[in-house]
């Protein structure tokens, strides 16, 4: 790291800290946790992008399936939804998972008419799978309705999802990479956009899963949380104000969890870039054709990497759900966590690690912090105007200066340094 | 009379609105496919240049509306479209000047094109929300229905009605000139030749002394009249709501490729494909069922194959197929 990068990183630091003496401690630490989070994503995509030029928009379906995992782990087990139809809603999956299967094989095998036959094996394997999902889908949704109507998660510590949603987005991820890593890159770009979409409809429909929209509330936190400090008569003693003084520790604590991980990520990443296989993978990268001379395999080093990188991003949504303590699907908006987290790797610079995190932090702090930016300079630019439709219009309005700010921090950064603030090296 | 009840079902509830739906698809597919043959990108900055195109619409004809000018039973938004084109199609032209302009001089790679109408994508997003904010917003006035169902049914005597919205009728009809006239151009006139050549080949192209610059602005001229109108169509048929728009983008992509990028034909094709399936699949046949399989055989359940929330799965679904079965899509179009 140069000097130039270090000062980089150190006026982050310092917007930070100046969000913390100018607006409160509560808000940055806030922007601190979820910079480390969007810096583990950018560090995912960066992987993907910057080491081996996969390009991969569905980076919101990944980050949405590591929620999915923190739900499914840590959210305790409904008993009498697996009573009335656990045991059939999983022989229907087992029943959907094995008719694709067989699909696959079939076509593979090229016996004779495979189009038929597939078409067949396909239809009949569905007619069973709904006969068998439907109705347990029904009894298990009728359980409770209000508070659970589905099956629950697996009553595990909640830091255990962590790992979990990295490997579940990793499954994805494969199932993705074997059928789109083949594309062309902007075909790649739209499969994974489409993909991302289907991930998302997926969560908000299956009720029976992790409640679709209706959200899953109430998941267990690994630190204590800012009521149970509240409680506690010996922290209330130490402070002046026990509330403050309570969320600060708290959010502290997820800080240091969030640290660890991006730390633990980094050395990997940079050990990895470093490596053979990381120079391996940017030959890949700069020339398939040449690589491929070389004895190289090309698109099972893709699908590696691509599963490597989406594994991370599933981490990072993970991290995030935690952080929430709550599996919101409805607020998985593609321009937030796929196209920002583009935002944050190009401004930062691809292919390099720490480019990538600082992008993230800065990112997300403008993220965060456009919106009173904006707020305040209108308000300043229509004190003259007279209370009307259309002062209250502009006013309502700022909040949206941070789509345009970041698209604009996007382009300039594009035409006059390309390659980032933290370039290649 | 019960196939009869059956057909009219049938026209109501899948032929007609995948029928406009089509012609709306195919009208931003062929936006699409018309970038990434001349321009050699996809853009994603597309469905939301379709929503500011649709915003000026829409302001001009709150304008004509506050005016007391209408057009009787048509859509004032009809006489608010010339003007809303021609802003849509200031905003590309400025934004080729200011940001695509360098990057094609430089002739970077496809991909960093992709990247860069992200940014655009972004600005774009961020001018339309902060102009008209990011509710739903309806700007159909006139006659609401070309038929109603009530009155099909007086008409016809039969249980099933038809209701054929003036929205749907006239993006039909919109389309089919918009689509002749695009058609025209492309294969009669100097400069739609010199646009095909310069897809075809494009060095070939400018050996024959074709000029790059004009041939890209009148693709972006055009773009932004498909754009704007494909935008003001669907607006009109449902409604106007900018997140809508921008996720409008998933399948006109799905139907530039189903019918092969750089193909207007097959974006035509694609885009009828993609509302045709969308629609067959989330249909809940029960009615059509009960009226035409005797009474004994009658299904319990709605016969519905996927939840309507599935739709852009539908669309995805035969995308990922047609891209592995058929890369080039169903009308040979080009894999730069």
């Amino acid at each position: 790291m140069t000097l130039r990068d270090a000062s980089l990183f150190l006026l982050v630091a310092f917007l930070i800290v100046l969000t913390g003496v100018m607006q409160s401690w509560n808000l940055a630490l806030q922007v601190l946790n979820m910079g480390l989070i969007s810096a583990i994503m950018a560090l995912g995509v960066n992987l993907q992008w910057g080491f081996a030029g996969l390009f991969n928009v569905g980076v919101l379906g990944f980050v949405a399936l590591g929620g999915l995992a923190v739900a499914l782990t840590s959210m305790p087990p409904v008993a009498e939804a697996w009573a009335v139809g656990g045991g059939r809603i999983l022989l229907a999956l087992a029943v959907g998972a094995g008719t694709i299967a067989l699909a696959v094989t079939l076509w593979a095998r090229r016996v004779a008419k495979r189009g038929w036959v597939v078409a067949a094996v396909v239809l009949i394997g569905l007619v069973i799978f709904r006969t068998l999902f439907d109705p347990a889908r029904d009894a298990i949704e009728a359980v409770n309705p209000a508070l659970q109507g589905n099956l629950g998660g697996l009553g595990l510590p909640v830091l255990i999802a962590w790992p979990i949603g990295g490997l579940l987005a990793a499954g994805a991820a494969w199932a993705i990479g074997k059928t789109a890593l083949g594309l062309r890159s902007d075909y790649l770009a739209i499969a994974t956009l489409g993909i991302a979409e289907i991930i998302l409809a997926v969560m908000k429909n299956e009720d029976w899963m992790a409640r679709g929209v209706k959200n899953v509330i109430g998941i267990p936190s690994p630190l204590p949380t800012a009521y149970e400090l509240q409680q506690s008569a010996d922290f209330v003693s130490r402070f002046a104000d026990p509330v403050t003084a309570s969320t600060i520790t708290v959010k502290l604590g997820y800080a240091i969890l969030f640290a660890i991980v991006l730390v633990i990520i980094l050395v990997l990443m940079q050990l990895a870039l470093h490596s053979p296989w990381g120079r391996m993978m940017r030959a890949i990268r700069d020339n398939e054709t040449a690589a491929a001379a070389m004895g190289k395999n090309i698109t099972k080093r893709h699908l590696q990497i691509f599963i490597l990188g989406s594994a991370i991003c599933g981490i990072a949504g993970a991290m995030m759900t935690t952080l929430d303590g709550q599996l919101v699907p409805g607020t998985y908006q593609p321009l937030r966590f796929t196209f920002l987290i583009w935002v944050m790797v190009i401004v930062g610079g691809s292919g390099n690690n720490y480019g990538a995190v600082l992008g993230g932090f800065l990112i997300w702090f403008l993220w965060v912090q456009v919106e009173p930016v904006g707020q305040f300079l209108i308000g300043l630019l229509t004190a003259g105007l007279p209370d009307g439709a259309f002062k209250s219009h502009l006013l309502d309005s700022a909040a949206y200066m941070r789509l345009f700010t970041m698209g604009v921090l996007m382009l300039v950064v594009l035409r006059f340094s390309p390659r980032g603030l933290i370039p290649e090296r | 009379m019960d196939w009869l009840n059956a057909l009219v079902a049938l026209t109501n509830f899948v032929f007609v609105p995948a029928l406009s739906y089509g012609a709306q698809l195919a009208l931003g597919a062929l936006g699409v496919t018309l970038i990434y043959s001349i321009l050699r990108f996809s853009n994603f900055a597309h469905g939301d240049t379709m929503a500011f195109g649709t915003m000026c619409v829409v302001l001009i004809t709150w304008l004509f509306q506050g005016w007391g000018i209408s057009l009787g039973p048509l859509p004032t938004a009809l006489l608010a479209l010339p003007f809303g084109i021609v802003l849509c199609m200031g905003l590309v032209l400025a934004t080729d000047r200011v940001v695509y302009r360098f990057y094609r001089e430089q002739r970077v790679k496809p991909v960093v094109l992709v990247i860069v109408s992200m940014g655009v994508m972004f600005v774009t997003n961020g001018i339309v929300r902060l102009i008209i904010g990011p509710d739903d917003q309806r700007f159909a006035d006139g006659e609401r229905f070309l038929i109603s169902a009530r009155d099909f049914k007086e008409m016809t005597g039969l249980e099933e009605g038809l209701a054929i919205k003036t929205g749907q009728a006239l993006t039909v009809v919109i389309a089919v000139i918009a689509v002749i006239w695009l058609f025209w151009f492309l294969n009669r006139t100097r400069t739609g030749k010199s646009m095909r050549a310069y897809s075809d080949n494009e060095d070939l192209a400018l050996l024959s002394g074709i000029n790059p610059e004009r041939v890209v602005m009148v693709t972006w001229l055009i773009v932004a009249g498909l754009a704007t109108l494909a935008g003001t169509l669907y607006g009109l048929d449902k409604s106007f709501k900018p997140f809508t728009y921008f996720q409008l983008l998933l399948p006109f992509f799905a139907a530039a490729i189903v019918g092969g990028l750089g193909s207007p034909i097959g974006a035509i094709v694609g885009g009828f494909v993609i509302a045709f399936s969308e629609v067959l699949v989330t249909y809940a046949w029960k009615k059509v069922l009960v009226y035409t399989l005797p009474d004994s055989w009658a299904p319990d359940g709605l016969v519905q194959l996927l939840s309507t929330d599935y739709k852009l799965a539908v669309s995805f679904v035969i995308l990922i197929a047609v891209l592995l079965f058929r890369p080039t899509g169903l009308f040979k179009g080009k894999s730069v």
